[in-house]
């Protein structure tokens, strides 16, 4: 089969400048031209469907101040991966971590606001905060030790502690944190308006945490491109025996990656609860740890690009939203639509290293 | 290194390609219009009431969800062209998505909304007080608003119909019910299905083994599989998959179907469903909306309102006990025979309704106890 | 004891799907190719296993439908990661989006349509005392997983196949060196694991659960991921894992019908837990680990790239 395609790829001498620009907007048309032919196939307005899908999203003050919120857990999540996956350190627990996360940060609110305990709203957040990032952190370094001391391969325990985690959050709002005036319903208290994050822009229901995620993004962009500490964890990656001969403990990166890679899905768990959820819930994620290594790798494991895959994603998600509300097609499609912008956005990726050419004739 | 500088040319191109696509912010000034023309009161002819139902999964579910569609497509049916209804699925329970759903909703024009899971409640309040001319109705919660109702089937008396059944039914006296995650309804469930059991059979005791999904067939199989090999013989369900009155089926024991009639998922085994309707309120609040007559409040449609039954009866299931079947259920409805009435005690033995009192509504709503009969200790 | 044989026998029936996703995902990952979208093979398989059982009322071709359609994804797949070079892990999990969408939209019409169950167990054998229930009531396909698992077990370290495979999964560069086609190679090994799922998949919609909804597998794709490295990429270990998470799932049910008075939400991590305590066990031995995991997992090989 492969033999007989008449296409090859050819190795480029150095990866195309003009392929990095054009690759994700190629990527794009494609995907809008065979969208364009599914929604012919289900009776749907091409054009109708596509802006539903890509431009909507973006109009009005509100749709953006939505897209933007909606990226903050997927930003932060992946930004914590693209640490790790630099590192070959496989952790798909970062839904696990993100629920630890938010759990910790929720019990926190929920010791803490509480009338008369005199802890100030500021003082309060920034203890959930932390509440947050170590409680994601914690879940985390489980799979560093069981790797560590044991050498248990960490997709499988990252992927099993996941799902301890969700069935802890739901143990804990059926349980000790459920609220006592909530009529039995297994959801702890809405958290008091002092205790929720700050609004960017007045009127909408972005919070601070957006800057704090550029912010990051900015700074593990540092960390990962200048830091002997951040080219290390890169070595280990890529060349591990290099990195052994070079003194680089395989052993810290280990630790360092997933410690990291904890923290910023706790964050992102703390953000979301005491941001757009404003209490706990038996289930306060709809995947985004897992989105979130999509995002890291369209990003193509980079700080910044995890930005923009964020942003991307979190246009299909909203997109697919509209697109059922606005046009009547059906949830699954969503799924198809991403599906397949996922595999364009990677397929033009191969353009940056390869070329495509007509095989000669032996 | 050359990921830097390929990564940061990437996204130039993303923001070029962004810059592009943003030229959709002219977009701004068009739904603006739209909903302030929606808002007036529909002078213009043949402007339908835009109706909007929000289901936390997928249609496909053949449960919960389905159920839900059942009574959109109910509304669709009755009303024609009066009324456009559109739904959205698989909105997570996470509630942060739910919010902006509900807005853009509204914003779309939407004048009747309804959000079937309880982890809404919170986002439908916020969203209410922004828009005081939407009606808004909530399912299997507790907060309401001046535009915001509550709404709720008394699945429980399908619950305690089926007990009867099954009180008359089981040879072993051992129940089982699949439960999925343990909220203040299904627990008052296994109450009443134990309730209706024990009035038949006073030694009859109910398991409960908790999936802890609200579907996941797969696993309520095996729920089910473990609480037949321990001798029950008539299993009732919360969770919605058709999976638990199959394994009935191959077990050879029997079941009850929930929320929808199950008996082609178990011919032998289906001894009756419990049946969720909920067309009847759909079709009632849209009414009210388009006569100007709607009211918020809490809604809790029963036997009484036709907004549940329990039919779908198997051929084994003798006309003796069709007809006592009957029987209660006119006497729930008409409240001459009451489930909840007392003398009932948990089971740890302590009575919690007196003799001869009948509970209300709000007792009902904070049920934290199982009844004499259930094995076992309430969740939570 | 009758109890003893129906939980022998559930949990037996709760690996198989477990079992057979997991050996075809051995074999890729074998030969060095980590494909993610088991889930959403399984997905499509599933419904489009329902689907033709359904309309042809033969499960067995339900089943080749189903195992042809997680041969067509994993072509998807190779002709990405393989052909286009494209990162593995990126492109295994937008397979399975795809697939959890694609299988939805088709399903739409399968809804909440029954099948009739499948015949079951070994006649005469499955009448003997207590290991009649036990073990010999299975459906055929449970047979078939363990059949197969022994297959590639002999297929892995008896052939010249295997070991080439082998080779392959360890040093792509080497064997390509040797002539051997290291893209043909992995691409066989993909469509053997897709037509895995697909045999798991079409498993769950036509025999366990004979039924279509939404999402029927329910994350079994990435159980069955995470059981081959527990297996620590060796056949027998699969279906041990596959075995104790089956049985784990079925025991805690049991301790929850039987009253014991932990809260069901720690009861049900218990198969989770019991998987990661079983691994780290058994993974003590770091050099049985870098023995173990093909070397070339997840890294695309480009001919002619160093």
């Amino acid at each position: 089969m492969l033999k007989a395609f008449p296409l090859k790829l050819e190795l480029r001498g150095a990866p195309s400048q003009t392929m990095t620009y054009l690759s994700p907007l190629l990527a794009i048309v494609l995907t809008m031209i065979l969208g364009a032919l599914l929604f012919l196939l289900l009776g749907k307005d091409p054009v109708a469907a596509l802006k539903v899908f890509l431009i909507d999203p973006f109009s009005g003050k509100r749709a953006i101040s939505e897209l933007l919120l909606k990226s903050v857990p997927l930003i932060l999540c992946a930004l914590g991966l693209t640490v790790c996956f630099r590192a070959s350190i496989w952790n798909i627990g970062a839904e696990g971590q993100f629920t630890v996360g938010a759990l910790c940060a929720g019990a926190m609110l929920v010791w803490l606001d509480v009338p008369g305990h005199g802890i100030s709203g500021t003082v309060g957040l920034i203890l959930m905060i932390c509440a947050g990032v170590l409680g994601g952190a914690f879940w985390a370094s489980i799979t560093a030790l069981l790797r560590d001391r044991f050498n248990a391969n960490e997709i499988l325990v990252s992927l099993m502690l996941t799902y301890v985690a969700q069935l802890l959050l739901m143990y804990a709002v059926n349980g000790p944190l459920k609220d006592p005036n909530g009529m039995n319903f297994p959801q702890s208290k809405v958290f008091s308006d002092e205790f929720m994050l700050p609004m960017l822009i007045a009127g909408t229901r972005l919070h601070v945490g957006f800057v704090v995620t550029i912010v990051a993004a900015l700074i593990m962009t540092v960390f990962v491109t200048r830091s002997l500490r951040g080219f290390s964890l890169t070595v280990g990656g890529v060349a591990p025996h290099a990195a052994r001969y070079a003194g680089f403990s395989s052993r810290n990166a280990l630790w360092m990656s997933l410690l990291i890679s904890g923290g910023f899905a706790g964050l992102a768990g703390a953000f979301e609860i005491a941001g757009p959820i404003g209490q706990l819930l038996p289930s306060v994620s709809p995947g985004y740890g897992f989105a979130a290594i999509i995002v890291a790798f369209i990003g193509r494991l980079h700080p910044i690009g995890a930005v923009f895959g964020g942003l991307i994603m979190s246009l299909l998600y909203l997109g697919g939203e509209l697109a059922q509300s606005r046009l009547g097609l059906p949830s699954a499609i969503t799924g198809v639509f991403q599906g397949m912008l996922l595999f364009l956005l990677l397929a033009c990726d191969t353009l940056i290293d390869y070329r495509l050419r007509w095989k000669q004739q032996a | 290194m050359g990921i830097s500088r390929r990564a940061s040319i990437a996204m130039l191109a993303t923001l070029a390609a962004a810059s592009l696509i943003g030229c959709g912010k002219k977009e701004e000034a068009a739904p603006a219009p739209a909903p302030a023309a929606a808002a007036a009161p529909a002078p213009a002819k043949a402007d339908p009431l835009k109706v909007a139902f929000v289901y936390v999964g997928p249609v496909g579910d053949a449960g919960w969800t389905f159920a839900h569609d059942a009574g959109r497509k109910e509304v669709d049916a009755k009303f024609g062209d009066k009324v456009k209804t559109t739904f959205i699925e698989n909105v997570p329970e996470s509630a942060a998505d739910a919010e902006r759903v509900f807005r853009q909703l509204a914003t779309d024009g939407n004048k009747l909304i309804f959000g079937t899971s309880f982890g809404y409640m919170e986002a439908m309040l916020k969203v209410a007080k922004e828009f005081p001319d939407v009606k808004f109705e909530h399912a299997t919660g507790y907060k309401t608003a001046d535009n915001m109702a509550q709404y709720d089937v008394r699945t429980y008396e399908g619950a305690y119909l089926a007990g009867v059944v099954a009180g008359k039914m089981s040879k072993s006296g051992k129940l089982g019910v699949v439960g999925s995650v343990p909220i203040p309804e299904v627990i008052r469930n296994i109450d009443a299905f134990t309730l209706g059991a024990r009035s038949i059979n006073p030694k009859a005791t109910t398991r409960v083994v908790w999936v802890n999904k609200w579907f996941d067939p797969g696993k309520e199989r095996e729920a089910a599989t473990t609480l037949i090999g321990q001798g029950v013989d008539v299993l009732m369900q919360n969770t919605d998959s058709a999976a638990v009155v199959q394994t009935a089926q191959e077990k050879g024991v029997y079941a009850i179907g929930w929320d929808s009639d199950m008996t082609s998922f178990g011919p032998k085994a289906h001894l009756a469903a419990s049946m969720n309707k909920w067309g009847v309120y759909y079709t009632a609040r849209v009414q009210a909306v388009l006569d100007g007559s709607w009211k918020t409040g809490f809604s809790w449609n029963g036997l009484k309102e036709n907004g549940i039954d329990l039919g779908a009866f198997n051929a084994a299931v003798p006309d003796d006990v069709k007809a006592l079947v009957e029987t209660r259920k006119k006497g729930i409805a008409d409240g001459s025979a009451p489930i909840w009435k007392g003398p009932i005690k948990d089971n740890t033995g302590k009575e919690v309704v007196a003799k001869d009192a009948v509970a209300n509504d709000d007792f009902l709503h904070g049920i934290k106890f199982y009844v004499e009969g259930v094995d076992g200790k309430v969740p939570g | 004891m009758e109890q003893l044989a129906s939980l022998i026998a559930a949990s037996i029936n709760s690996g198989t799907p477990l079992l057979l996703a997991a050996i075809g995902l051995l074999i890729n990952e074998r030969a060095g190719v980590l494909n993610l979208g088991a889930e959403g093979m399984m997905l499509v398989s599933a419904i489009a296993g329902f689907a033709v059982g359904y309309t042809t009322h033969s499960a067995l071709l339900g089943f080749a439908a189903g195992a042809i359609c997680g041969m067509l994804l994993s072509t998807l797949f190779a002709w990405l990661a393989l052909l286009l070079a494209t990162n593995q892990v990126a492109t295994g999990l937008a397979l399975s989006i795809f697939g959890a969408g694609l299988s939805a939209f088709v399903g739409q019409h399968f809804v909440g349509l029954a099948l009739a169950a499948q015949s079951s167990g070994i006649p005469l054998l499955r009448d003997l005392p207590f290991v009649g229930p036990a073990l010999f009531s299975q459906h055929w396909m449970s047979y078939l997983a363990l059949l197969l698992c022994a297959a590639v077990a002999w297929f892995l370290y008896r052939t010249r196949a295997g070991l080439i495979l082998r080779a392959v999964g360890e040093s792509p560069e080497s064997a390509h060196a040797l002539g051997y086609s290291v893209h043909g190679i992995r691409f066989m090994a993909l469509l053997f694991g897709g037509a895995c799922c697909g045999l798991a998949g079409a498993y769950l919609s036509l025999v366990y659960t004979p039924m279509w909804v939404e999402g029927l597998v329910s994350g079994r794709g990435w159980i069955a991921l995470a059981l081959t490295a527990f297996a620590t990429w060796r056949p027998a270990r699969v279906l041990l894992g596959s075995l104790l998470f089956g049985s784990v799932t079925i025991l805690q049910f049991y301790l929850q019908g039987i009253g014991v008075t932990i809260p069901s939400q720690i009861l049900s991590m218990l198969p989770y837990v019991a998987t990661i305590v079983v691994l780290a066990l058994i993974s003590r031995n770091p050099d049985w680990i870098r023995l173990n995991m093909p070397a070339s997992l997840g890294k695309p090989f480009r001919p002619g790239a160093s």
